[in-house]
């Protein structure tokens, strides 16, 4: 039985949480307060996903806050980076809208700003 | 061709190029920075000296006396901040009592009026936040303040008003003398010029040698100081000053006249230009400090820095033609008190020695008035709100802890000497000097910077050439 | 003119205390902001994480502000922008002035200083060496990044843990640079948890604890930072000296709450938290004037920022609909191992809940928080672990209150 400890960043709790895995196979989670604890453990051995936050350069220059509208594999983060700098959005544009459908599979970029 | 070029925009070469601005005189001034006061004159104590430290005879004692007469007037037309605060030599042993005897005697000598020992109850009268072990003072009514980049500034711009070249990035390299002097640049450029005056600091050797005068020989040191926010304005309202001993003044406890209190300087020998602070040195400076005053709230520091001050190893003020080269005028080893003799020095350099080489026609359309940097903050409310009106920039505050509004800057960036640095424009109107040293308003003062230069935003540099304060775009 | 409430800041508490005020009965409020847009820090913050208390998800900053925003502009709450309060005095009459109108008072019924926090600089810690381009305080840098979209630099060493800075790490990684190290010269980081798994962790950040940069170099540009560590008093020990080789350095050393116009008219202030001393109501005291968000107490969480400032916004308006009342005002005061609480007074005679908030000194790990009114303990929690990066809250309820006749103590013991 392997054991690996982990720090939880679903929430600003941080739960020190640990993972007791045989083969690499997930046989319990502990220390986690919440469900959402243990989904993030047994992601992090399986395949660690983050949210990416960015920002996109709109045409006339001015900044967009974005994000991905669900977690992305954190290994594909810096990938996703170029294809979030070569996109330039037009204004207006409202939080929610998506800047890029797709980004990664099935997850889209999305406005976090409404800008007119 | 000029008549006269002056080399190095510091507080005596400002003060020179104004003091020819009053004549008929084609003049100019080289820098070698992206802007003016760069020098020592960019970081030091500020103080207006009395006049009793240097010995009888010598030029700093004849300069000192001359300067700190003519300084209020002076201050007065440049609009520039000056503080008649008195100084305080403070003692704090019986051989410390002593030598005030022998201060107050020599400055008689000098000239410097209304000097007098005060016991210790005065002196914590006056300054109740001095140290309890000290012993009396002299106290120096005529000491004065200013800010010494302001001051160098204002002089520079009137002088630029009345008729003055500037030329920045000049750095001097090469200098031949015919029936005049051709002087050549770093980047090439070249100006004509009948007489030369090098006022070039730290480095007026290396320009007297490349005028072919290597008699020219200056040492440097280093001073560091601390800054305290205006939040603990009135902790002292004087110059504090040690009694001298041999390794000379000492750290002082002293105002700025915007109102910060400012301790230092160290006194270190330098062997480069370079005016980096050490942890020793500002563990000194508060050492010092300490024994000077009790409960000083360093809690209120918002900067630290150091300053060059650059000596002659004749430890007096050269101020001459040159024996070897014609025309070529030394103002070289301008140490302390410098500041204060630089009206005096410049008077004598244009009017004595520059006067026997040329003739001096009075410019009858001299203006020696200046507004002040600052005159906005003067105004009258309602006076403010008509301005408003007219300009809107003066309603818009870009740096929150001083108060400086849009307008100041983009009058910063386009009058004589033009701001185009994020430094030069903090110089002029104090624009992220306050509390939080630019963090919030120096993305502003960059934008107003590139639109008043035409320039690209990611090209503002904090203080010239590779000084770049961004490194390239996002996206 | 004249307000009844008038709100300086409009940023996260002054938009959460401005809503608050008008749903309780208050409508005659007004915000003046001094930025360009409503909002204040948290347009730059595009990070997400904020909101999981109060909304359940994990918005971006402008995302969390936006919704606050749309509540102001729902209830047609007036707003100043680009408008900066100049002096205010116990009278509550209030300078401000901008482009339009120049300089204005406005006299209000009552105040709410909202005007948030800003950032320690370089100059503040006396850090030696030159002075060159290349040193910003991280929120600078986020601002260049974020708003403007440069980039302030591409080899980075960042000073202190603190969340900004965190942040500002993977940023900057995100964004091509490369960030060397995070130095922290306590023993422990004052940023979240979270963020030092998924800012320094995630992008293989060296984060050297018990570390300083004790020199800075360069002339003209920032070239490196000698990094030294540091023994129990902070002090740097000779010969662990490493140099880095880097163009820029991020200051992340703490914030300092923006209370010079709470100076300005003698509101007295806490030394432990730098903002005013409050009750619960978080009025100061002054009758009438009240001080929510950081500029009251440094948070780590927008969600208790926006929580506190409808603490104020309630009471302000009660204050104007109701008048000012009488206080019976019992202190509390930090014990053992505790860095300060807030609110530094109890009014009794204000019947409620009361949400203590503290921090606490180091970090623990087994040990109770309890508070304590003379000999009685009147609460106790068990802790696995607290840390200072992290506010603690506990709850008086209001049963409790009428027995409160001395200073209210919190204190923290170890269990072992």
């Amino acid at each position: 039985m392997e054991v690996k400890n982990l720090t939880c960043v679903e929430c600003p709790m941080g739960c020190q949480i640990e993972v007791g895995l045989s083969n690499g196979v997930v046989e319990y989670v502990k220390g986690n307060t919440c469900p959402r604890g243990k989904l993030y453990a047994e992601n992090e051995i399986k395949r660690p996903l983050r949210v990416l936050t960015s920002s996109v350069k709109c045409v006339g220059g001015k900044m967009l806050p974005v994000k991905t509208d669900k977690p992305i594999p954190k290994d594909m983060m810096m990938d996703l980076m170029s294809k979030i700098n070569a996109c330039h959005p037009s204004l207006p544009i409202k939080t929610g809208d998506v800047v890029i459908k797709n980004l990664y599979e099935d997850v889209n970029l999305i406005a976090t700003k409404t800008i007119e | 061709m000029f008549d006269v070029a002056v080399i190095g925009g510091g507080v005596v070469g400002g003060l020179l190029l104004r003091q020819l601005s009053k004549y008929q005189l084609k003049v100019c001034l080289l820098e070698k920075q992206a802007d003016v006061s760069m020098g020592a004159s960019r970081a030091n104590s500020g103080v207006v000296h009395a006049g009793f430290d240097a010995k009888e005879g010598t030029n700093k004692a004849k300069f000192n006396v001359r300067g700190n007469q003519m300084m209020p007037s002076l201050c007065e037309e440049l609009g520039v901040k000056f503080k008649n605060n008195g100084s305080l030599v403070v003692a704090f042993s019986q051989d410390d009592l002593e030598t005030l005897k022998d201060l107050k005697a020599r400055g008689e000598k000098n000239g410097v009026p209304d000097l007098e020992i005060i016991d210790k109850e005065q002196l914590l009268e006056l300054e109740p936040n001095i140290n309890d072990t000290a012993m009396g003072a002299l106290y120096a009514k005529t000491g004065g303040i200013v800010c010494p980049y302001e001051l160098t500034i204002s002089a520079i711009g009137n002088a630029m008003d009345n008729g003055a070249t500037l030329y920045t990035d000049f750095e001097v390299v090469g200098a031949v003398r015919d029936e005049f002097f051709t002087v050549t640049a770093k980047d090439g450029r070249t100006i004509q010029a009948k007489i030369v005056v090098n006022c070039a600091g730290l480095y007026a050797g290396e320009v007297a040698k490349i005028f072919g005068d290597d008699t020219i020989k200056i040492g440097a040191r280093k001073g560091e100081y601390i800054l305290l926010d205006r939040e603990s304005a009135g902790f002292v309202t004087r110059t504090l000053f040690f009694t001298p001993t041999k390794l000379g003044k000492g750290v002082l406890v002293l105002p700025t006249v915007d109102n910060n209190i400012l301790l230092g300087p160290t006194a270190e020998e330098l062997e480069e230009g370079n005016t980096e602070t050490s942890k020793s040195g500002l563990d000194r400076i508060m050492s010092k400090a300490n024994q000077m005053c009790k409960n000083i709230p360093y809690y209120n520091t918002i900067t630290s820095f150091a300053g060059i001050r650059a000596y002659s190893y004749t430890h007096d003020f050269i101020i001459e033609e040159s024996k070897i080269i014609k025309g070529l005028i030394n103002c070289a080893g301008i140490e302390s008190p410098g500041l204060t003799s630089a009206p005096a020095i410049a008077e004598y350099v244009v009017n004595g020695l520059i006067g026997g080489l040329l003739p001096l026609k009075p410019n009858n359309n001299f203006n020696p008035y200046r507004k002040p940097d600052y005159f906005f903050k003067n105004l009258s409310d309602e006076k403010k709100n008509e301005l408003i009106r007219e300009n809107p920039s003066y309603g818009k505050i870009i740096c929150r802890c001083e108060q400086i509004t849009e307008g100041e800057i983009i009058r910063a960036c386009t009058e004589n000497p033009r701001a185009t640095t994020v430094d030069g424009v903090k110089r002029r109107t104090r624009a992220g000097m306050g509390r939080c040293q630019g963090g919030f308003c120096q993305p502003y003062v960059m934008e107003i910077i590139a639109k008043c230069n035409q320039m690209e935003y990611k090209s503002v540099t904090k203080s010239g050439k590779g000084s770049n304060i961004l490194l390239g775009e996002t996206k | 003119m004249k307000h009844d409430i008038v709100i300086i800041g409009g940023g996260p508490a002054g938009l959460a205390a401005a809503v608050a005020c008008y749903d309780n009965g208050a409508k005659d409020v007004v915000i003046i902001e001094r930025g360009e847009e409503l909002g204040g820090i948290l347009n730059q913050c595009i990070h997400n994480g904020f909101g999981l208390t109060r909304f359940k998800e994990s918005l971006s900053g402008p995302e969390y502000a936006e919704r606050f925003i749309d509540e102001v502009k729902k209830r047609n709450i007036k707003y100043y922008l680009d408008t900066m309060v100049i002096s205010l005095n116990k009278d509550k009459v209030i300078k401000a002035v901008n482009p339009t109108l120049g300089f204005f008072e406005i006299e209000a019924k009552s105040v709410i200083l909202a005007m948030g926090c800003r950032e320690r600089s370089r100059g503040a810690l006396n850090v030696a060496g030159t002075r060159p381009a290349g040193i910003y305080s991280a929120g600078t840098a986020q601002k260049y990044v974020n708003i403007k979209g440069y980039m302030p630099g591409k080899e980075v060493v960042i000073l202190g843990s603190g969340d900004i800075g965190l942040i500002m790490a993977r940023r900057m990684t995100l964004e091509g640079a490369k960030v060397h190290a995070v130095c922290e010269i306590m023993p422990y980081s004052s940023g979240l948890k979270r963020n030092i798994v998924q800012c320094l962790d995630d992008f293989g950040i060296p984060l050297y604890l018990n570390h300083t940069i004790t020199k800075i170099h360069g002339t003209d540009r920032v070239t490196g930072v000698t990094v030294s560590k540091v023994d129990k008093n902070r002090m740097p020990i000779l010969g662990t000296e490493m140099y880095f080789s880097c163009d820029t350095v991020l200051f992340s050393v703490g914030l300092i709450p923006e209370n010079e116009l709470t100076k300005s008219c003698d509101i007295p202030l806490s030394p432990r938290t730098r903002g005013a001393v409050v009750s619960q109501t978080r009025e100061t005291m002054v009758d009438g004037i009240f001080a929510c968000g950081n500029v009251l107490q440094v948070h780590d969480l927008v969600d208790f920022v926006s929580e506190e400032s409808e603490i104020a916004g309630k009471f302000s308006a009660d204050y104007v609909l109701n008048g000012a009342k009488a206080h019976d005002y019992v202190d509390t005061k930090e014990g053992e191992n505790i860095s300060y609480v807030l609110p530094q007074k109890i009014d009794k005679a204000v019947s409620g809940h009361v949400k203590l908030f503290f921090r606490v000194k180091n970090t623990f790990k087994d040990c109770t928080i309890r508070v304590k009114c003379g000999d009685s303990v009147l609460l106790e929690r068990k802790k696995k672990i607290a840390v200072p990066g992290e506010m603690e809250t506990l709850l008086i309820t209001n049963d409790k209150l009428k027995d409160l006749n001395q200073t209210v103590v919190v204190e923290l013991q170890t269990n072992s």
